[in-house]
């Protein structure tokens, strides 16, 4: 900041020199016909010129890298801030409002901070100079020019009042259109197939046509505000000049003061001018800070207690205490109530129909969210008194949604073992019977993922089970992994699979009667409360409401 | 590029984008740089009157502005004698309207120029928007799986920035400074000419200095926009992805990953920065040394008496206002290069061709609905060359047939269903849907008849509702629940809080991944086609909920051609044929019962299936 004051000012004090060494060289060497003082004051000239172009360039130069690094820190921390975040905030969050938090609002940020500052500081400088001069030139007039920033106050705080509110609505739109763009290249698919593109194309239609309109109405504001930020100093000229030409009739004041105020205050014109501009400017980034700190002010729901702590891995048994859940900003409750024993080493299977809660009752597991009421023990440890990096390292997941990103096979089956070695990749591998991922272009280094070679559903879903088995998980939790494999595969995984589970506490969701061989016991959810719990044969024999959930040839389920 | 990136691996396109962001041969570029300027001119050409209506207000803006200072020297020069000699205020009351008017008429100017200006501005952008968007929903799906979704966002929302940029002051510097150093140049030649052609030696440096600048910043501004949309992309990416990045404590790295992605894109936009740190000051470098060279030659032009003192003095004091808009101009310069490197990028994908283009004219189907035979006909299929799915492969469905496809992964089946849902065209060979190739058909004829239920089918953020309508948006709220009820899924949307009306959230991140294939479900349904393709669109359905749809399958077939891809052979077992297929070609073809009798593949599959429920 001050390296910005010092350089700006050293620049405009070296710009202000070059007309006064000119003004010496009319008036000395060349009245005189001196050669060797004209060369003098021609280097004098050339020095101050060199010296202007110097600073300006050191002050660019500083200070691109100063708002540039600013940028991208912030952008930075708000990535970390939002990975701190919780599953509940990112499902409830659209993606291109947050997008555009990082991209559109951070640019505005820096084009502030790289101009619209140095501006402001510049110009403030100079108004307040000047103002202080004309006082001291001839104060009635000097105070009648002080007396027009009561108009320019009047002006630019309304302006900054309306137009806050308009680039808050214009960025607010700009993550609308972003997360609709984001949206459209997500389920390009299902608009083909359902050849709906005309109807999104439509959509996308409307919201940049709103775009549009808040943009138009932004300039209107700005056109207004700034005309009349132009209109206001050339008006305080006319009424000095009349006045000032009344006085120096009177004998007031004489007509050099006058033309020298006059000259004065055609200074204030851009300082005044550019006003509309810097406050809107400002006012931009301020609404975009706002934006960017209503995300990073978010305290993440699911976080560390003060205690937690990291404990050893133990025989891993969890309990479920009158566990209660809903989702936040929800009212129903999924899970009403869940008390439930996984016992150390034990591999329980969770069944249950669509939208029962499973889902819901795994994810609370690796504290993906937290309950609402009751509690979850891990060796008898709350789960939210175990520091979140120990109790994640402790439980292995894999999802019925296999999550692969654009990276290398290996980087996606390492995400929880950074430091696993290829014999151990290979195991996974071979447990999730993912080996067809050698024969891959690259082997482990063939980029998957979006943006990389298209897998199908099967061959994705072992994949995740590879990760999630890579780490040797205290406890595993798998909700429905196997859903996309063909019979047979699900038959080699199924075999491969019984081998990791043994002496492993698993807690694993079920669809298809074919996987619940894997299990010790069966916990059967009904409406987010546990309605049995038994081997798989017990609950065939005893309950109907079990059989009519599993079973492919039986009666039609009774109720949901 | 200094972060480590093997963790992105290696991929069969090495981004063809980020090559054209490197590229630096001299015709490559003049290519790409003419290609994105045409498209601005194509794009301002709609808008020429009022653009030239803008440029007529900015002049008299300017004309105004001119006049206070030549109004303030008559004020001062005339006004006040008569004023103080005769006591006679009406010249000066007069000069002072003048003022009044010419300040008024710059008020009025300035706000109109803006306004126009700024919807000029935003039209274009409107347009260009339209036109990026439409054309990205025209090519095929080929073309986007190599492009990715974060491209594409970063297309239409950061490149559209840069662009925006450059309308916000671009004008106005352009205009004022550009009419600013013609006509000043026109004063300076009337002067004097000798010391005018004095100052004419400063622009070859002037013109080296910007064909560097453009050099150097097309390069920077190029690697900018490549630097925002890999951010756009692995921020969507991840942060999308954020239970498996909770769930494996994948933070660290990612972070890690993060901030070399965002280095990358510092360091771009710092270099951006930097070349504009020395262009700018380098030109007014170039402007003092010349009026240090003019001021000495010219004092002694004047010391041997060949130019009058008054000359060099107004040349001078003209010479400062020749260069100080040229660094209004070096802004606008640099707004304009940063602007042209992302029209490149916007270039390059509307000159896309799409590889499943529109037929130039509509084939004429028969009014109502299509009987729905489906014919492959010798297709031959490579998602890229040498990798040969399907050899030739003739396949003959008979309207209203429900025919399953069934085999091992890599065996063809997806492939023969995006075929017929033309998500790709073959190779060689035709698919014809009632004797025509889909070819002829326009996107609306084909869609009306065909649609296609994956496993991994897209919801939209929105209502249940919503969703459901898709597949029908003139749908009344009656048709969208009756739809849901046929299919079983109203059950479990009346138990959501707001039943049809509840928001699903991003990507349906409230549903479970079943109650999201019911709905996508519900809205095949709806769209009512001749040719249903249903993709393992049952596999993550419980089984409750799959004998529902199995059930209602029956009646929803009855009446339409089906081709059935699933792993589970229950749905197959409505099917009336089965297809095996093995390697891309078929190998078994007939009747589930009769291939179960025949002991074939089939039989073996279904036996294993078997053995697997309990």
């Amino acid at each position: 900041m001050l390296w910005l004051l010092l350089t700006g000012l050293g620049g405009t004090g070296a710009s202000l020199a070059v007309p006064l060494v000119v003004q010496r060289v009319v008036d000395g060497p060349v009245v005189r016909g001196d050669t060797r003082g004209l060369l003098m004051l021609g280097a004098l000239a050339l020095f101050f010129g060199v010296v202007e172009a110097l600073l300006i360039f050191i002050r660019r130069w500083t200070h691109a890298a100063a708002a540039v690094g600013l940028e991208a820190a912030i952008r930075d921390d708000l990535y970390a801030h939002l990975q701190k975040l919780p599953v509940s905030f990112h499902d409830r969050w659209q993606s291109g409002q947050l997008l555009s938090r990082a991209t559109s609002d951070l640019g505005v940020i820096r084009r502030f901070l790289s101009f619209g500052l140095i501006y402001l500081v510049v110009n403030t400088i100079t108004y307040v100079t000047v103002i202080a001069m004309l006082i001291r030139l001839y104060w009635p007039l000097g105070l009648v020019a002080a007396a027009s920033a009561v108009p320019l106050f009047i002006f630019a705080r309304q302006f900054a009042q309306s137009y806050l509110q308009c680039s808050r609505a214009l960025q607010e739109q700009q993550g609308d259109v972003a997360t609709l763009a984001e949206e459209t290249a997500l389920g390009l698919r299902t608009i083909r197939s359902y050849g709906r593109g005309r109807f999104m194309a439509g959509r996308f239609a409307a919201e940049i046509g709103e775009l549009r309109d808040i943009a138009v109405d932004k300039a209107a504001l700005l056109s207004r505000a700034s005309a009349k930020f132009d209109l206001v100093p050339n008006l305080t000229l006319a009424v000095v000049l009349v006045a000032g030409s009344i006085a120096v009739a009177d004998g007031q004041l004489t007509i050099g003061r006058l033309v020298a105020f006059a000259s004065l205050q055609l200074l204030l014109v851009w300082p005044i001018e550019s006003l509309g501009w810097i406050i809107a400017n400002g006012q931009e980034s301020m609404t975009a800070a706002d934006r960017v700190y209503e995300v990073m002010d978010t305290a993440p729901a699911v976080q560390d207690r003060p205690y937690a702590r990291v404990v050893e891995p133990g025989p891993g048994r969890i309990v479920f205490h009158d566990v209660h859940f809903r989702y936040p900003g929800t009212t129903q409750e999924v899970l009403r109530g869940v008390d439930l024993e996984v016992r150390p080493g034990e591999t329980l299977a969770i069944v249950g129909l669509t939208g029962s809660g499973k889902t819901s009752l795994v994810s609370l597991v690796p504290r993906l969210y937290d309950a609402t009421s009751g509690h979850i023990t891990l060796d008898g440890t709350d789960l939210r008194d175990i520091r979140l990096d120990c109790l994640r390292g402790l439980v292995g997941v894999a999802f019925e949604d296999p999550v692969l990103f654009s990276m290398s096979v290996r980087e996606n089956i390492t995400l929880g073992a950074p430091g696993a070695t290829d014999a151990q990749i290979a195991e996974a591998l071979a447990v999730a019977q993912a080996g067809y991922v050698y024969d891959l272009p690259w082997g482990l280094d063939t980029r998957v993922g979006e943006q990389g070679l298209s897998l199908s559903g099967g061959q994705r879903q072992r994949l995740a089970l590879a990760r999630a088995v890579l780490a040797r998980p205290r406890v595993l939790v798998l909700d429905d992994p196997l859903s996309a494999l063909d019979v047979h595969t699900e038959a080699l995984v199924d075999e491969a699979l019984a081998r990791v589970l043994k002496g492993t506490t698993a807690l694993i969701v079920v669809h298809r009667p074919s996987t619940i061989a894997l299990a010790d016991r069966v916990a059967l959810i009904e409406g987010g409360r546990i309605a049995a719990v038994g081997t798989h044969s017990d609950l065939m024999a005893t309950m109907p409401a079990y059989r009519a959930v599993l079973a492919a040839e039986t009666a039609p389920a009774q109720g949901s | 590029m200094t972060a480590d990136k093997t963790w992105r691996g290696r991929a069969v396109e090495e981004d063809a984008e980020r090559a054209a962001a490197e590229v630096t041969d001299a015709r490559a570029l003049l290519r790409l740089r003419t290609r994105s300027r045409l498209l601005l001119g194509r794009m301002l050409h709609p808008h020429r009157r009022m653009l030239g209506v803008a440029v007529a207000l900015l002049l008299l803006q300017n004309a105004a502005g001119m006049a206070g200072p030549f109004l303030v020297m008559l004020i001062i020069d005339r006004g006040i004698t008569p004023l103080a000699e005769r006591g006679d205020p009406a010249l000066l009351l007069t000069l002072g309207a003048v003022f009044l008017v010419a300040a008024i008429t710059e008020y009025a100017t300035k706000r109109g120029f803006l306004l126009l200006s700024a919807r000029i501005g935003q039209s274009v952008l409107f347009a260009l928007r339209q036109r990026v968007y439409d054309t990205f929903q025209r090519l095929s799906v080929g073309f986007h799986e190599r492009y990715t979704s974060g491209r594409m966002v970063a297309r239409l929302t950061s490149d559209m920035d840069s662009i925006a940029e450059l309308f916000d002051g671009g004008i106005n510097d352009l205009v004022l400074a550009g009419f600013s150093v013609i006509s000043v140049a026109g004063i300076l030649l009337w002067l004097d000419v000798p010391l005018a052609l004095v100052t004419l030696l400063s622009f070859p440096f002037l013109l080296l200095l910007s064909r560097w600048f453009a050099h150097a910043s097309s390069l920077a501004y190029r690697r900018g926009r490549e630097a925002v949309a890999l951010l756009i992309v692995w921020f969507g990416e991840s942060l999308g992805g954020i239970r498996a990045v909770h769930a494996f404590r994948r933070e660290p790295r990612n972070q890690e990953i993060f901030a070399g992605i965002n280095d990358d894109n510092r360091r771009a936009t710092l270099h951006a920065y930097r070349l504009i740190a020395i262009y700018s000051p380098a030109i007014k470098l170039i402007g003092n040394v010349t009026i240090a060279v003019v001021l000495t030659y010219g004092g002694w032009q004047v010391m041997r008496g060949h130019i009058e003192l008054g000359v060099l003095a107004a040349f001078l004091l003209y010479l400062r206002r020749f260069f100080e808009p040229m660094q209004e101009l070096s802004q606008f310069y640099n707004a304009l290069q940063s602007a042209t490197a992302a029209l490149e990028k916007l270039a390059a994908v509307l000159d896309e061709k799409p590889a499943v283009p529109e037929p130039e004219r509509a084939y004429p189907m028969p009014a109502g609905r299509p009987a729905g035979r489906v014919a492959l006909r010798d297709v031959e299929f490579a998602y890229r060359p040498g990798k040969v799915v399907l050899p030739a492969l003739d396949v003959d469905i008979a309207g209203g047939q429900t025919v399953a496809l069934v085999g091992a992964t890599g065996a063809g089946k997806s492939t023969i269903a995006k075929l017929v849902g033309r998500f790709y065209d073959p190779t060689s060979g035709t698919v014809r849907l009632d004797g025509v190739d889909l070819r002829d058909l326009t996107d609306a004829q084909l869609r009306r008849a065909v649609v296609m239920v994956t496993q991994e089918n897209h919801i939209f953020s929105g209502t249940v509702a919503d969703n459901i309508r898709f597949g029908r948006p003139d749908a009344t709220d009656e048709e969208v629940r009756a739809a849901a009820a046929t299919i079983g899924a109203d059950d479990f949307i009346s138990g959501l809080p707001d039943g049809y009306d509840t928001d699903v959230h991003r990507r349906g991140g409230r549903l479970s991944a079943g109650q999201r294939q019911l709905v996508a479900f519900a809205r095949a349904f709806l769209a009512d086609p001749a040719v249903l393709i249903l993709d393992e669109a049952t596999s993550s359905l419980d089984v409750p909920s799959e004998r529902l749809v199995q059930r209602a399958l029956r009646t929803i077939l009855a009446d339409r051609t089906a081709l059935v891809i699933a792993h589970r052979l229950s749905t197959v077992e409505i099917a009336d044929r089965v297809l095996v297929l093995d390697e891309g070609r078929v190998v078994e073809d007939g009747p589930p019962a009769a291939l179960i009798h025949s002991g074939g593949r089939y039989a073996t599959l279904h036996q294993q299936w078997r053995d697997s429920l309990i």
